[in-house]
């Protein structure tokens, strides 16, 4: 089936409940209420035939309200065709289903998503950090959170201090000053 | 044809099988001609430090061909790669596992000062946690770059005092 096809019998299944779409170079985008996210998700996997699910990821959106967004990438091994679905979560209850049930490999993406965003996902199995150790107090890739890190101290597990940055980071900026201005250099 | 200077006195045609020489050029030598490394590999740097180690370059040429992946049996700790923060106790904890005499050699960019990792994951040079003896320069260094680092700690063990060390604490421990 074509990508069309299986949008058209998502959007049958769910109607209203499909709060936009999207198409972006071949690649097509829809974005779901939290609330509907799981059953979307299952209906993906079970009916339309995404069987692989290529990433999740999560993108904190600072300033705006709801603050953070999941962001599911699927793939359909028999159609080969490619769909991503989005789901804003609110900053004061960061609570989502968890789609482990669904595929496994969910299990560390949503892990990791835990780890470094902060986001919970109910009806996980086993969520712990997976790439910090238990007990950091912090979400590293949170936008208020230091690129050079924070001080932090688990006695005989980790400590971490923050790193000396040196006028960095070196990172191109947007610019209408020419290539020069553009380029990564100390910013102090 | 002996020096005053030399570590090693020896005259075959008077003394034959005799060796005359003092017991710190003799422990040195026997040190630094042995040099068993704890291998540390952490990230792309071990793979230079495989490298090392197979036969293309052959670290044997300088005694410190066997690997002890046991810090009970290791002299030399070649810290090879990223010590992420997480890893870092770690590592403390098998150098402290590493009976004395024991040296460290901080191979590449990243293990000397976290390299361009300038990050909260990452720990800004293992000379915070543990005395570093050697830093190889590199991202990450070559094998000769490598053997260029054991060859100086060999210069800097033959160089050491060790007995002359013990009898200070001995002494100071008696007074």
């Amino acid at each position: 089936m074509e990508i069309t096809q299986l949008l058209t019998r998502l959007g049958e299944h769910l109607g209203k409940k499909i709060l936009s779409t999207g198409e972006f170079r071949g690649e097509h985008t829809i974005t779901l209420g939290l609330a509907d996210l799981a059953e979307a998700l299952r209906f993906c996997k079970e009916s339309l035939g995404f069987d692989y699910l290529v990433d999740i990821s999560s993108v904190d959106n600072l300033g705006d309200d709801p603050r953070f967004e999941m962001v599911y990438e699927l793939y359909s091994y028999t159609d080969r065709v490619h769909l991503r679905v989005k789901a804003a979560v609110p900053e004061d209850n960061p609570n989502v289903p968890t789609v482990s049930d669904l595929w496994p490999t969910a299990n560390w993406h949503e892990r990791e998503v835990y780890d470094m965003m902060g986001i919970e996902f109910a009806g996980h199995p086993d969520l712990r950090r997976i790439l910090m150790w238990e007990g950091y107090p912090y979400y590293p890739l949170r936008k208020e959170f230091p690129l050079a890190g924070k001080p932090s101290d688990v006695p005989e597990v980790a400590f971490t201090e923050a790193a000396p940055l040196a006028g960095g980071p070196f990172v191109t900026v947007p610019t209408e000053e020419g290539t020069v201005a553009r380029e990564p250099r100390s910013r102090e | 044809m002996a020096t005053t200077h030399a570590p090693v006195a020896y005259d075959s045609k008077i003394e034959g099988n005799v060796i005359f020489t003092q017991v710190d050029a003799a422990i040195n030598w026997m040190r630094k001609n042995s040099l068993w490394p704890m291998p540390m590999g952490l990230a792309c740097c071990a793979i230079e430090l495989m490298a090392t180690g197979a036969s293309r370059y052959d670290i044997s040429r300088f005694g410190a061909e066997v690997m002890r992946f046991s810090p009970r049996q290791s002299d030399v700790m070649i810290v090879a790669g990223t010590v992420t923060y997480k890893m870092a106790l770690a590592v403390k904890r098998i150098w402290d596992q590493m009976p004395e005499p024991k040296w460290c050699i901080a191979m590449g960019a990243c293990a000397s000062s976290g390299g361009m990792y300038r990050s909260y994951a990452v720990l800004q040079g293992i000379d915070n946690l543990i005395p570093v003896d050697v830093y190889v320069s590199g991202c990450p260094p070559r094998p000769e770059a490598l053997l260029d680092g054991l060859m100086k700690l060999q210069k800097k063990i033959e160089a050491e005092h060790s007995t002359v060390a013990q009898k200070e604490r001995l002494l100071e421990e008696l007074t």
